[in-house]
Formats: C-alpha cells, sequence, structure tokens
C-alpha cells in the first residue's frame, strides 16, 4: 500500500498522473512536466512536498545535540526562523542525509528532512540522542503538510492566499522564515525560483492547496520538479550524494564546517579522506540527452553523471557529474551515450537562476 | 485517442503502414508517448541499414527517459524523418503522422505476423491493468 498525502485526492481531480516514488503515491504531471517547468520559471507553481518530513527537536541543550550531529554549524543560527543547509554524516564521512534546520527558540530546532531517508534519518537521531543527550525529544510532524510555491509570481500568490501574510514575510530574506497563525512561512526552495515553502496543519492542506489554485498557481509534479532543481544546480539525494559520497567530492564543501574547533560526526574521517573527484557541470554540446550513470571521459581520468537530462529553459541538455580533480571549468570532455562517445563541455552549476539562462 | 485501423502494431508499441509503393512506414504510438511525455530527442537508424525483426534502431528520449525502438519487421531503411529529429514534440502531438523511418520490407507479408488495431487495444488495456 503507497502511502498518501493530504493531497493525493486534489491530484487526482486535478488529473494527475500519479506514480510510485519511494513508496509514496505522488504526481509525476499533470499533463505536461514541460508546461509545468515553464508555469514555475515565468509565473508560479505549487508543489507537494508531504512526502518529506518535518522533525522538532526539542528540550535543554538541542544546540550542543545539533553541533555534534550535524556537519554545518548551527551556531550560524542566531535569529528566530533563520535557516541552514546541512549534511548529517555518518563516522566515515558519508551523507546519511541533506537537510534544512530551522532555529525556533533555544530549546527547539526544526529539521526537514528528505522523504526517502525520513525513518532512516529520525532512528539515527534518535540513537544519537540516547547516546548523548537523552533528555532531548525528537518529535516527527507527520501532523503538518507542506506545500512549496516557487517562480517569480509565488510570494505575491501566497500574500493573496493568506490574508496578513504579506507584512510578516515581505521582508524575509532568503533561508528565512516565520510563523504566522497557523503556517509557516519559509523563504526557501528547490528550483533557482523566490518562493515560498510553507507547512500548515495537515487538515488545512487541501483548502489551501485549492486556494492556491484558485489564483492562477499550477499544481507542478515530481518531473518538473526534477529537472527545475537540476536547472538550478541543486544536489539530489540518491542521485548526487549518498552514505558512500564525500560531501567535499559531491559540491558540498560550503556546506561541511571543517574551520572551527567543534568536533562533530564524521570531521575526523573527512579530515583523512583523499579527495579525488569533484562534482561539475556539463553542457552537451552534441544532439543527445545526458542521463545519469553515463560515463564521463576526460583527460585526467573517467567520471561518472550524477544527474542529467534535458533542460527546458536552455533546450539542451544539462548534467552534474562526478569528474577527477583536475578537470575545470571550459573543458572539454567526452560521455558515452549507449555506443556513441559525444562532446560536453564543463562548466559551472547552476545552470539557471531566476529564470536566466547563467551558460 | 482511437488507434488507427489501417495500421498494424508490435507488441513493442510501434505502428507500421504499408504504402502504395511497397514500402513500409515506421513510427511510436500514441500510447508509448502518451508513457514517455514529453519528447525531447530521436535518433532514427541510418539510411541503408539492414534490420531484422525485433532489432534496436532508434531511440527516443523524453524528458523523463530514453526508449528503445524497435523494426516491426525486417527489411532496409530507406529514409528518416528529418521533422521528427528536429522537433520531437511532434510525436507528442500526432504518434500516429509523425512518422520516424520508412523501410523496404524483406517480405511484405511479415506485416501479417503483428497485431492489427483491435489486438492491440486489447493490449494497451492489459498494460493498464
Amino acid at each position: 500500500m503507497l502511502k498518501q498525502t493530504p493531497l493525493n485526492q486534489a491530484h487526482r481531480n486535478m488529473g494527475a498522473k500519479m506514480v510510485d516514488f519511494g513508496g509514496w503515491d505522488m504526481p509525476l504531471h499533470y499533463g505536461s512536466q514541460l508546461d509545468e517547468h515553464h508555469k514555475v520559471r515565468q509565473g508560479s507553481g505549487m508543489f507537494d512536498v508531504c512526502h518529506m518530513l518535518v522533525v522538532d527537536v526539542t528540550g535543554a541543550g538541542v544546540r550542543d545535540f545539533l553541533r555534534q550531529t550535524m556537519a554545518n554549524n548551527v551556531d550560524k543560527l542566531t535569529v528566530t526562523g533563520k535557516a541552514l543547509y546541512s549534511c548529517m554524516l555518518n563516522p566515515e564521512g558519508g551523507v546519511i542525509d541533506d537537510l534544512i534546520i530551522y532555529f525556533m527558540r533555544e530549546d527547539w530546532f526544526r529539521i526537514v528532512v528528505n522523504a526517502g531517508t525520513a525513518d532512516k534519518d529520525v532512528a539515527w537521531l534518535i540513537k544519537q540522542r540516547d547516546a548523548h543527550a537523552p533528555g532531548l525529544e525528537i518529535k516527527p510532524r507527520r501532523d503538518l503538510a507542506m506545500v512549496a510555491v516557487q517562480g517569480p509570481e509565488a510570494r505575491s500568490k501566497v500574500w493573496l492566499a493568506i490574508p496578513g501574510s504579506q507584512a510578516v514575510s515581505e521582508s524575509l530574506k532568503p533561508f528565512q522564515a516565520v510563523a504566522y497563525n497557523q503556517y509557516f512561512i519559509a523563504r526557501t526552495g528547490y528550483t533557482g525560483e523566490d518562493g515560498f515553502e510553507i507547512m500548515l496543519p495537515a487538515t488545512e492542506a487541501e483548502s489551501f492547496w485549492q486556494a492556491l489554485h484558485g489564483l492562477g498557481v499550477s499544481p507542478i509534479g515530481l518531473g518538473a520538479r526534477d529537472t527545475l532543481r537540476l536547472e538550478a544546480g541543486m544536489n539530489l539525494y540518491g542521485q548526487d550524494m549518498d552514505e558512500a559520497t564525500n560531501p567535499l567530492e559531491a559540491g558540498l564543501a560550503w556546506t561541511v564546517d571543517l574551520q572551527s574547533p567543534r568536533d562533530f560526526i564524521g570531521k575526523s574521517a573527512l579530515q583523512t579522506r583523499p579527495v579525488t573527484h569533484q562534482l561539475l557541470g556539463m553542457v552537451l554540446q552534441d544532439k543527445g540527452v545526458l542521463r545519469s550513470h553515463q560515463k564521463i571521459i576526460t583527460a585526467k581520468g573517467d567520471g561518472e553523471i550524477t544527474s542529467g537530462g534535458f533542460s527546458p529553459t536552455l533546450n539542451l541538455s544539462i548534467a552534474m557529474g562526478s569528474m577527477p580533480v583536475g578537470v575545470s571549468p571550459g573543458d572539454m570532455v567526452q560521455v558515452q551515450i549507449r555506443d556513441k562517445l559525444l562532446n560536453a563541455k564543463v562548466v559551472k552549476y547552476p545552470f539557471v537562476r531566476n529564470g536566466k539562462g547563467l551558460i | 485517442m482511437s488507434i488507427p485501423a489501417d495500421l498494424k502494431y508490435a507488441k513493442t508499441h510501434e505502428w507500421a503502414k504499408l504504402e502504395a509503393d511497397g514500402t513500409v512506414t515506421v513510427g511510436i504510438t500514441h500510447h508509448a508517448q502518451d508513457l514517455l511525455g514529453d519528447m525531447v530527442f530521436v535518433e532514427n537508424p541510418a539510411v541503408g541499414r539492414k534490420l531484422a525483426a525485433n532489432e534496436e534502431c532508434a531511440v527516443v528520449e523524453s524528458v523523463k527517459a530514453a526508449s528503445d525502438v524497435y523494426s516491426p519487421i525486417a527489411g532496409e531503411v530507406v529514409a528518416t524523418n528529418s521533422e521528427v529529429e528536429d522537433s520531437p514534440e511532434k510525436i507528442n502531438q500526432d504518434a500516429f503522422a509523425a512518422w520516424m523511418y520508412k523501410i523496404k520490407p524483406d517480405n511484405a507479408a511479415d506485416l501479417n505476423g503483428l497485431l492489427d488495431a483491435t489486438a492491440y487495444q486489447a493490449l494497451v488495456d492489459s498494460e493498464a491493468h
């Protein structure tokens, strides 16, 4: 039996093609993945992200606990509502998950984790809690729904859908959130566009979804979510990284705090693991489509595409790939696609930001 | 969309049409394009290539995935449709009009071994369950 979000019936009513996504019955698209992609880049779109999990960690000493369990430094979080992107590592320095941590109060931090890793993450956090901070409570919040609204018109649509929300959320900087009535409004997202991710009671999810739809916000499926995030150069857990991945090789060095004297799980392993690869962007020069797991042939040795696909905004094929250290943006490489070697150019990502191509 | 009665169908979701000049035109079905979604790349076989029945000979890629296209019958490729290579979305718009390639069949009677519209409809229905 597939798990269903509170918006399951709403998706069906809107004509979604539903698919099994890691055990969840989720919308792939509502007719055309390409149209949905363009709607987010040009107007606004809404995403059901209820399959992701909100975990509230509460009690005295939460900050200390997160100092130990997170690779990024939660001491950067001092203002209520401020968010931090971090990896949670295993002792070998592999990535258990990438997640967002919100500072609510000194005795309350809120973590949002990926759908596919949610059970594993909670079990890991509980194990660490039991060992180091038995007074803390770790509370999965399946009673909360999450809806992302993204695109240049996203914020203005949300302000219409939630009366009174403009005054409290207008001045939010990216990666900041505010609690307002029953809503938790965060200026975060996964598309390279402006917008909000909104948490609210699951019982209110469908009426909120319908209200946004009534304002002209298009429902967007997982298909377009993936092409949007690839263009935005954002890592996808399970594809661009997993428990075997060194985050320093996966484009995540900026999230790993090796500077402060603070110790955290995985730190000592990262200090000794050799860094032989790096994550770089690439653009296919020949006709075809780059896909994950295709082999990359470079002057410095072989690599592999981690996330590849067609970019609807740029109308060409792009990818992120693991390549040997020494390969640089501007270099030409070859990609093996079926029985052919096609030419690709190494570039910096993101590929698209705020509707504009950067390549 | 209804399944045209004047075409023949392979179990791998290609359609084949016997033309007046004896060649056979091949494309993928409406059902196939619907499963694949927005089409972004088409790679046809080279003109002159000899194909066996059920041989992988072309590729269609949608935003979502790559999919092999098979030759419904044996023959030699005599033409390819550059229009669908330049505008793969034509397959989404009308899969039964957006042909991919034409072959000169080794034996036109091989078409009789393919599914007719009724049998293909039954196949599509069975895959939906």
